[in-house]
C-alpha cells in the first residue's frame, strides 16, 4: 500500500466534476508523475489530494488513514507539503525568510534543514539575503521547493517545477528532484515536459478528462507505443 | 541681510516645519493602521478615523479621573499615563467590530467594496457612540507644561525679532511616533508574529499553506492598527483639541498618505504622512513676512501671498490623491493598485 493514495476521486470547482474517477498515488522514496493533456485535471487532482478542491466521491488516504476531511492546513501539519505552480514563494521576503516560513510550525532548531536545502541548492546561499521577487524563474522554483521542504515533509507535491524556465534548468531542476528522493521522501509531481518527467519517474499516471488513462511505470509508459503516440508526440 | 535669512528660516520652522512634523506623525501613525488593513485584511477601512476618536475619547476620560484623583506628570501632559486605556479601548472596540461585522464577510469571502462599504456603517456607529458618551463640542485635556521652546524666550535669547515656538505636545508626538513606529518595524521584521503577518500580505495562499493561522494574523493587525490609531488620535488631540468630527476629516489625509506611499508598505505610509502633512501646511501659509526678509524692499508683495486658503486644505490631500493615481498608481513605494 502506497504512503499516499487519492482513490477513485470524483469532485471539482463547483460546476460540473473536473476529477471522474482518478486515482493516483506514491510511495516514500518514489517519484510520481501525472501527465496529460491540457486540461485532463492534473493540476485539480494534485490539489484534491491536498484538500483544496471539494471531493464528491473517492477518498484520499495518507499512510493508511483518510485525510479527505481535513484542511490543507492540518495536511501541512501531517507532513505533506505542496508547491503551487504560481505564487509560489513569497515575492517580498528575503530566500531566508522564504525558508523560515516553510518552517513556521517547527518549533526545534531549523539551521540544519536550512543547511540541507542550500546543500541542493547552493545558489540560495548566495542570494539569501535578496528579496525572492529579485531572482530568476529557476531560482524562484528552487526558493519554492526549498520552503516546502523546510517543513520536513514525508510527501513533496510539485505543480508543475519546471513551467517557464529553460531546458538547461529543468534538467538541473530533475537532477535535484532525484536527490530529495533519495532522502526517503515521496515525490508527486504533475509535469508538461512528460518525456523527461516519466525518464524518472517510479510510477506514471496519464490522465485524460479526469480519468487515468495509462497508470505504469515511467519506463512502462514511455515504452508504450499508444502513450507515446497520444501523448509524447511519436 | 544676514540675520533677515535667520529670521525667515525661524518664521518658516516656527509656522511651517514644526507643526508640520508634528503633524506628519499623526497621519503616518493613522496611515500605518490603514496600509495594514488593506494589506492583509485586503480592504479600505473607512472607520478609521473614528477608531482614532474612540480611543482618544477613552483616553480623554481617563485623563479626566486621573487629574480628578489628583494624579499627574508634572511636565508632561497626564493624558500620557491615560494612553494604555485609549489603546485598549480602540483595540477593544475594532475587535468588537470585526467580531461583529467584518468576520461575517470575511468567511463569505465577499468582494473588499463590501467590506469597504460595511466599514463606512462601521464608522457612524462609532462616531455616533463617541458623540453620545463625550459629546459633540471641543474638549481640551492638555496639562503639563505648553512649551519647550517659547517665542518669547527664544527671541530674548538670540536676539531674533522672530520667536520659534515648540510645544510639549509636538515633541512628545515625535518621540511617541518614532518609538510606535520602531517597534512595529522591528516587530514585523524580527519577530514570529510579525513574519507572519508579512507573508499573509504578500501571498495569502502560500502563507497558509505554510501553517500561518489566519485568524491570529487577522487578530494582530487590528490590535496594532487600532493602537497605533489611538496613539496618533491622542496626540492630535494633545497638539489641536478633541472634537469627534475632526477625526473624520482625517480619514482623508491618512488615506491620501496611505495611498501616496504605496498602499500595503509600511515605509510608505510615513512617507506619505509626512508628505501630505508637509504639503497641506505649505500650501496654506501665507509667505507675505517671509518674501519681506528675503526680498528687496521694491519687490515685496502687497497681498498675503497664500497659496491656498485654509479652508480648502483638505483639497490638498484630494489633488496629491489624483496626481499619484494618474502618474505612480502603485505609489512611491510600489505598493498596490487600488
Amino acid at each position: 500500500m502506497s504512503h499516499l493514495t487519492g482513490d477513485g476521486m470524483h469532485g471539482g470547482y463547483g460546476g460540473a466534476d473536473i476529477l471522474r474517477g482518478c486515482t493516483v498515488s506514491v510511495d516514500k522514496g518514489e517519484i510520481a508523475v501525472i501527465v496529460g493533456p491540457n486540461g485532463a485535471g492534473k493540476s485539480t487532482a494534485m490539489k484534491a489530494l491536498f484538500g483544496m478542491v471539494r471531493l464528491r466521491e473517492g477518498d484520499v488516504r495518507l499512510a493508511g488513514e483518510s485525510i479527505a476531511r481535513l484542511t490543507p492546513q492540518d495536511r501541512v501539519k501531517l507532513g505533506m507539503a505542496f508547491v503551487p505552480q504560481s505564487g509560489n514563494v513569497f515575492t517580498t521576503m528575503t530566500v531566508q525568510e522564504n525558508l523560515e516560513m516553510g518552517a513556521f510550525l517547527r518549533r526545534d532548531d531549523i539551521s540544519a534543514s536550512m543547511e540541507r536545502v542550500f546543500d541542493l541548492f547552493p545558489v540560495l546561499k548566495e542570494k539569501r539575503r535578496q528579496t525572492a521577487g529579485e531572482l530568476s524563474g529557476g531560482q524562484r522554483q528552487q526558493v519554492a521547493i526549498g520552503r516546502a521542504l523546510m517543513t520536513q515533509p514525508d510527501v513533496l507535491m510539485l505543480d508543475e517545477p519546471t513551467a517557464g524556465v529553460s531546458p538547461i534548468v529543468m534538467d538541473e531542476l530533475f537532477d535535484r528532484i532525484l536527490e530529495v528522493r533519495q532522502a526517503g521522501i515521496a515525490v508527486l509531481m504533475v509535469e508538461q515536459n512528460a518525456r523527461q518527467a516519466l525518464a524518472i519517474a517510479d510510477r506514471g499516471f496519464v490522465l485524460v478528462t479526469g480519468e487515468n488513462r495509462h497508470t505504469g511505470s515511467g519506463q512502462a509508459l514511455l515504452a508504450n507505443p499508444e502513450v507515446r503516440r497520444s501523448f509524447l508526440g511519436g | 541681510m544676514d540675520i533677515d535669512i535667520v529670521n525667515a528660516a525661524v518664521l518658516l520652522a516656527n509656522f511651517v516645519v514644526v507643526p508640520a512634523i508634528a503633524y506628519g506623525s499623526q497621519l503616518a501613525l493613522g496611515a500605518l493602521g490603514i496600509t495594514l488593513v488593506y494589506g492583509i485584511l485586503r480592504f479600505a477601512n473607512f472607520s478609521h478615523g473614528d477608531l482614532m476618536a474612540f480611543g482618544t475619547m477613552a483616553a480623554i476620560l481617563g485623563t479626566w479621573q486621573l487629574q480628578a484623583w489628583g494624579i499627574g506628570l508634572g511636565l508632561l501632559p497626564t493624558a500620557l499615563l491615560a494612553l494604555p486605556v485609549g489603546i485598549a479601548a480602540a483595540v477593544a472596540a475594532a475587535l468588537a467590530a470585526d467580531r461583529t461585522v467584518f468576520r461575517f464577510y470575511r468567511v463569505r469571502r465577499s468582494a473588499p467594496m463590501v467590506l469597504s462599504i460595511a466599514s463606512v456603517g462601521v464608522m457612524f456607529v462609532l462616531n455616533g457612540v463617541v458623540r453620545v458618551i463625550v459629546g459633540p463640542d471641543d474638549r481640551s485635556f492638555s496639562d503639563g507644561a505648553r512649551y519647550l521652546i517659547n517665542a518669547r524666550e527664544f527671541k530674548s535669547v538670540t536676539g531674533l525679532s522672530e520667536g520659534l515656538s515648540v510645544r510639549t505636545s509636538q515633541v512628545l508626538t515625535l518621540a511617541l511616533a518614532v518609538a510606535a513606529v520602531a517597534a512595529l518595524f522591528w516587530f514585523l521584521q524580527r519577530t514570529r508574529a510579525g513574519k507572519a503577518m508579512r507573508a499573509y500580505s504578500d501571498n495569502e495562499d502560500l502563507a497558509l499553506l505554510s501553517g500561518v493561522e489566519p485568524d491570529r494574523v487577522v487578530l494582530l493587525t487590528w490590535a496594532i492598527a487600532a493602537s497605533l490609531a489611538a496613539i496618533a488620535g491622542t496626540l492630535y488631540g494633545l497638539d489641536k483639541s478633541f472634537q469627534p468630527f475632526t477625526y473624520l476629516q482625517l480619514l482623508l489625509p491618512m488615506f491620501a498618505a496611505a495611498i501616496v506611499g504605496g498602499i500595503g508598505q509600511p515605509m510608505g505610509a510615513i512617507a506619505g504622512g509626512f508628505l501630505v502633512a508637509f504639503s497641506e501646511i505649505a500650501l496654506t501659509y501665507p509667505y507675505k513676512k517671509f518674501l519681506r526678509y528675503v526680498l528687496p524692499e521694491d519687490m515685496q508683495p502687497d497681498g498675503l501671498v497664500q497659496l491656498l486658503s485654509t479652508d480648502y486644505k483638505l483639497s490638498v490631500s484630494f489633488a496629491i490623491l489624483v496626481v499619484v493615481l494618474l502618474w505612480r498608481p502603485t505609489g512611491l513605494f510600489r505598493g498596490r493598485v487600488l
